[in-house]
């Protein structure tokens, strides 16, 4: 089936190879999902979409472990990224994150509880106004959202809720990548007796005060949150500060 | 239409050639009075119906003494035919070697016997036994009908035990699971090591730690060079006379844990190790590729943890 494109698709593909124009789709969801119209109602109304392969999103199709599935968005072969909406269409809560890259590149990579499989997909709008979608299946047996966190069996993260550990790479294939850790239980509220508490806002800055990356991080983001960054180069330490939706602030330094 | 008529076709083979539900066990003999039953060097499926573990019995003076019951209630009842076929004697005593589903959910075949098991295998089981029971039933479909978790009433401990007449050794190591028992037959030299040895399959790591599962190793490996050593059960694969599956085991894990480790010094990420290639030494291993993608979910955070700086 062929579905025309839309002014805003066709002005895109004036600017890109003929493979990559021709890979741009607009209407058909390509990952064939029930939910596609509803979502897109949701989190990108009356704006024009594209469905574009330069927008990756990697994760397993097979989740071992539906409180931990592995995702990267990599959108930095994109130009002109102003913000990225990550959400899994059948997940009970479906937004997982958002995150508006300053001045590191469009790269994000965490973990997300699943309650069953679902679309994994993650707009990115361009200056333009463009949402560019891309996604991907990931299989799992379940039980994500809905299964306490390790932390509600436990008291030890009282002490150590928003300890921050991480690191940078200066060095190697992984250069100006870094890595963070926070302790959180992120309790999506769907489990009888615990309430909702999860973190909300992390943000990222070099020493000069100048911001790489904000981040939006909603319940199905996963306990002890992971995340990893990519810098253009790894100039200096970082400063992480956020908080949690009980006002829980944390602000910690990632050095090299 | 063709198209719809095509699948519908082979819908109808699939169901035909699908199942009657006999494991079709047999019992080998391993050496004299000792049986084994040798399972398939797979992943559970609907086709094997999780009949991809070993389990055993030993013929002893006074009754038979089972080594694990196998992935469901279907398999026990099976087993428990196959065992009767070949001796009269009563079932004396059955041991569950750990508390991975396929080798405790066919106990509900012998639950007029006394079954035993480590006390944190038994914990084990009653903690998670229903969970586990139920992702069989996700990935064995039918073959699992019926079955429901059975605790072990009885809890062994290590040292030399009488049963039946027959003298065993039973030592108590971990590291797969929590609790891992090795079984030594000294009449007939036969050592039934549990999950703790694969053979010609990867092994899988739910609940491992990997420290430990090399020190038990080191420690079957010296049941192997015993005077009286004349086989080796792996929990999966083969037996057999020497201690190749156990050099195989650890070659895996020892790797296994390096690479983890390693991947998490170099700022990888889990999708970035995830998407690693199995070295050629591994890769034609029989399910190297799914165990890896699984061990990496279950090991790759300690290892993150430990890269990152976060304090123990």
């Amino acid at each position: 089936m062929k579905y025309p494109l839309t002014i805003a698709a066709i002005a895109l593909a004036a600017l890109m190879s003929p493979a990559e124009a021709a890979a741009l789709r607009e209407g058909g969801d390509p990952l064939d999902s029930a939910r596609w119209s509803e979502m897109q109602k949701t989190f990108l109304a009356g704006a024009p979409v594209v469905f574009d392969p330069r927008v990756k999103v990697i994760a397993p199709s097979t989740a071992e472990n539906p409180m931990q599935v592995p995702v990267t968005v990599d959108a930095s072969a994109l130009p002109g990224v102003v913000e990225a909406v990550v959400f899994a269409d059948f997940n009970p809560i479906v937004q997982v994150l958002r995150f508006f890259p300053e001045s590191a590149p469009a790269f994000l990579g965490f973990r997300v509880k699943l309650q069953q499989s679902t679309p994994v997909r993650a707009a990115v709008r361009t200056a333009d106004g463009v949402w560019h979608v891309g996604g991907t299946w990931v299989n799992t047996v379940g039980g994500g959202c809905t299964a306490p966190s390790a932390a509600g069996g436990s008291k030890e993260w009282q002490q150590r809720l928003n300890e921050v550990s991480g690191r940078q790479w200066s060095e190697g294939p992984n250069a100006g990548r870094l890595r963070m850790r926070i302790v959180h239980p992120m309790d999506t509220g769907l489990v009888a007796g615990t309430p909702a508490f999860f973190l909300e806002e992390i943000n990222f800055a070099d020493t000069a005060g100048k911001r790489l990356m904000r981040v939006q991080t909603y319940e199905p983001v996963s306990e002890n949150p992971v995340f990893t960054l990519q810098r253009t180069s790894a100039d200096g330490p970082v400063e992480a500060t956020g908080r949690d939706n009980n006002g829980n602030a944390f602000k910690a330094r990632i050095d090299q | 239409m063709k198209r719809m008529l095509c699948a519908l076709l082979m819908l109808v083979a699939g169901q035909l050639g699908a199942v009657d539900f006999d494991y079709r066990l047999s019992a080998r003999p391993l050496a004299e009075n000792v049986y084994a039953f040798i399972g398939k060097t797979e992943d559970f499926t609907t086709d094997n119906g999780g009949n991809i573990v070993n389990t055993a019995f030993i013929v002893a003076a006074q009754g038979v003494i089972v080594i694990d019951t196998g992935p469901s209630l279907r398999y026990g009842q099976q087993m428990r035919r196959a065992i009767a076929a070949v001796t009269a004697k009563p079932i004396a005593l059955v041991i569950n070697t750990h508390h991975h589903p396929d080798h405790f959910l066919g106990n509900q075949a012998f639950a007029d016997v006394p079954i035993a098991a480590l006390a944190e295998t038994r914990n084990g089981i009653a903690a998670d036994g229903n969970a586990f029971a139920e992702n069989l039933y996700r990935m064995s479909g039918d073959w699992m009908k019926g079955t429901e978790v059975q605790l072990p009433g009885k809890t062994l401990s290590a040292g030399v035990v009488e049963v039946a007449g027959r003298s065993l050794r039973l030592v108590a190591l971990d590291g797969h699971t929590g609790a891992d028992l090795v079984i030594v037959d000294a009449t007939s030299g036969v050592v039934f090591a549990g999950d703790l040895v694969f053979n010609g399959r990867a092994p899988t790591t739910p609940h491992a730690d990997i420290a430990h599962w090399l020190k038990a190793l080191d420690q079957l490996d010296v049941l192997t060079r015993e005077s009286g050593f004349k086989l080796l059960v792996p929990g999966h694969g083969a037996p057999t006379t020497d201690a190749a599956p156990i050099r195989q085991t650890r070659a895996w894990l020892t790797w296994l844990s390096a690479a983890l480790r390693d991947a998490a010094k170099a700022g990888l990420d889990m999708n970035d190790v995830l998407a690693r290639p199995l070295p050629a030494e591994f890769a034609s291993l029989p399910v190297a590729a799914s165990e890896y993608r699984r061990s990496v979910g279950h090991l790759f955070p300690a290892a993150e943890q430990e890269a990152l700086g976060v304090k123990p």
